[in-house]
């Protein structure tokens, strides 16, 4: 009888975490999935076909360096109550907000192309025409965010979250060898040898790990969320766990390429979609979603982050739970910014694949100012006060971020002269 | 000097005369940086600035050599 009153006194425990958890769970797992955007699944399967299993470890070690990154947000957001562009602008000043501002909404934009060229070539499989596709998701995304409630959008786009773990049964349906994934992934080994090539393949790994649009999204989700400092121990399992999956899906999209594509060199996840379509028509249907759901991901979160850093800074109403006669621009900027970039994807020899290289180099422009001021406002007293970074937080964060910084500059260098690493 | 009404039409002028006013507003909002900052963080912007021009350059070479037939 002990036993079983201990057994329910656990049970209803863990139940009624797992309750909290999902009331209180949202921005960081939203903005870790949505981080294996079109661009991303397009990294991964890439370094799948070319590497193999082999660069899975890899994958693995950039979890940590996302959830250290990204739970900084979830502490400056619930502290402050203030979103990234409203911080900046604030603590340096209107050339550093400026700057800011306009770098994160000149690829915010370029980065939404690059959603929409994703979620285009993923219906086209189906033979869904572009123009439809466009139009359709421009709708959804609209209705999506029109309900006038944060909760209601956030657990809607949990669900689409969901969507992105179709990788997992994908790996499944083709039975890769278990052996071969440990032998070849979890140790650490440089196939080939660290040459130019495998080089740029980590570093576009990294790109697509952290990006400057995450930054921004997930400090203005917190605050629009209304998370305040009592909630910062929960942003932070939220984080882990978004993190968790970022990874576990991008493990499996390396797992689905590194088996049926093995050696072959990938320009974009459409064209490894249309590779792996006569090998198995199931596994092809299935990353044709996953490629589609997380262009949609990417889009709805990326189009959000550029309209709230502008409703901070020039203070209009800006919240998902205002209706849209209340917050007017808030909404129209984020219809503006969805409506062109889908609108680009379907102009007649656009230059697409300059914009998808576009996006790295602009984004390296930001990425190393976003976390450099991200890290002065977490050690600030008078801004933090006690959930200022400890002394093993800034030994972590700062080395990750000087790592990054310099591993993204060289991709971004290395993305303008493409012959300079051999 | 010409009323930017008389170039954009009435309300497309009212719309941008309101958003220069906003700009200015938040230009002197936020014209000077609202934190202490320390001689490192003072540094890091330095280093940040430094970075910008480094790029600008960069991407400045780039262009030039594609307009002169470079890759």
């Amino acid at each position: 009888m002990d036993l079983l009153s201990k057994f329910y006194f656990n049970y209803s425990r863990i139940i009624k975490t797992i309750k909290i958890y999902l009331l209180l769970a949202g921005p960081g797992l939203i903005v870790m999935i949505a981080d294996n955007d079109a661009g991303g699944i397009t990294t991964y399967a890439a370094t799948g076909a070319k590497f193999g299993y082999n660069l899975i470890w890899f994958l693995v070690l950039l979890g940590p360096v996302a959830y250290f990154v990204q739970e900084m947000t979830v502490r400056l957001g619930a502290v402050t109550k203030h979103g990234h562009a409203e911080a900046i602008f604030s603590a340096f000043g209107s050339f550093w907000g400026w700057f800011s501002l306009l770098d994160l909404s000149i690829v915010n934009w370029l980065t939404m192309v690059t959603e929409f060229i994703g979620m285009t070539a993923a219906l086209s499989i189906f033979r869904v025409p572009p123009v439809i596709t466009v139009i359709i998701v421009v709708f959804v995304m609209l209705g999506i965010v029109m309900s006038g409630r944060y909760w209601t959008w956030e657990k809607i786009t949990m669900a689409f979250c969901v969507v992105n773990l179709i990788y997992i049964p994908a790996a499944f349906l083709i039975h890769p060898s278990v052996s071969d994934i440990f032998r070849a992934g979890i140790i650490p080994n440089f196939p080939g040898g660290l040459n130019g090539e495998l080089f740029f393949f980590l570093m576009a790994n990294i790109g697509t790990t952290i990006a400057p649009w995450m930054i921004f999204f997930q400090q203005s989700a917190v605050v629009d969320k209304q998370m305040k400092e009592k909630d910062i121990p929960w942003g932070k399992v939220d984080t882990a766990v978004g993190s968790f999956f970022t990874v576990v899906v991008a493990v499996f999209v390396l797992i689905v390429t590194g088996t049926l594509l093995f050696g072959q060199n990938i320009s974009d996840a459409g064209a490894a979609i249309v590779a792996i379509m006569p090998i198995n028509s199931y596994v092809g249907v299935l990353f044709a979603i996953g490629l589609f759901d997380a262009g949609f991901l990417g889009a709805i979160c990326i189009a959000l982050t550029s309209s709230w850093a502008f409703g901070e800074v020039f203070g209009w109403a800006h919240s998902l739970n205002y209706k849209v006669k209340e917050a007017f621009w808030f909404y129209i900027f984020y219809f503006f910014g969805l409506i062109t970039a889908g609108a680009v994807v379907l102009i007649p020899g656009a230059p697409l694949v300059l914009i998808t290289l576009f996006v790295q180099v602009i984004a390296v422009t930001l990425l190393p100012a976003a976390l450099v001021f991200l890290i002065i406002l977490l050690n600030n007293e008078e801004i933090m006060g006690k959930y200022k970074n400890t002394l093993f937080d800034n030994i972590t964060n700062i080395s990750i971020v000087m790592c990054i910084i310099l591993i993204s500059t060289l991709y971004g260098i290395s993305t303008l002269f493409p012959n300079l690493f051999g | 000097m010409v009323a930017i009404e008389s170039v954009f039409g009435e309300r497309i002028g009212s719309i941008l005369r309101d958003s220069t006013g906003k700009i200015r507003s938040i230009n002197q909002k936020y014209a000077k940086p609202q934190i202490k900052l320390s001689r490192g963080a003072k540094f890091a912007l330095l280093f940040l600035r430094l970075y910008l021009i480094f790029l600008i350059v960069l991407l400045g070479y780039k262009f030039w050599t594609i307009v002169h037939g470079g890759t």
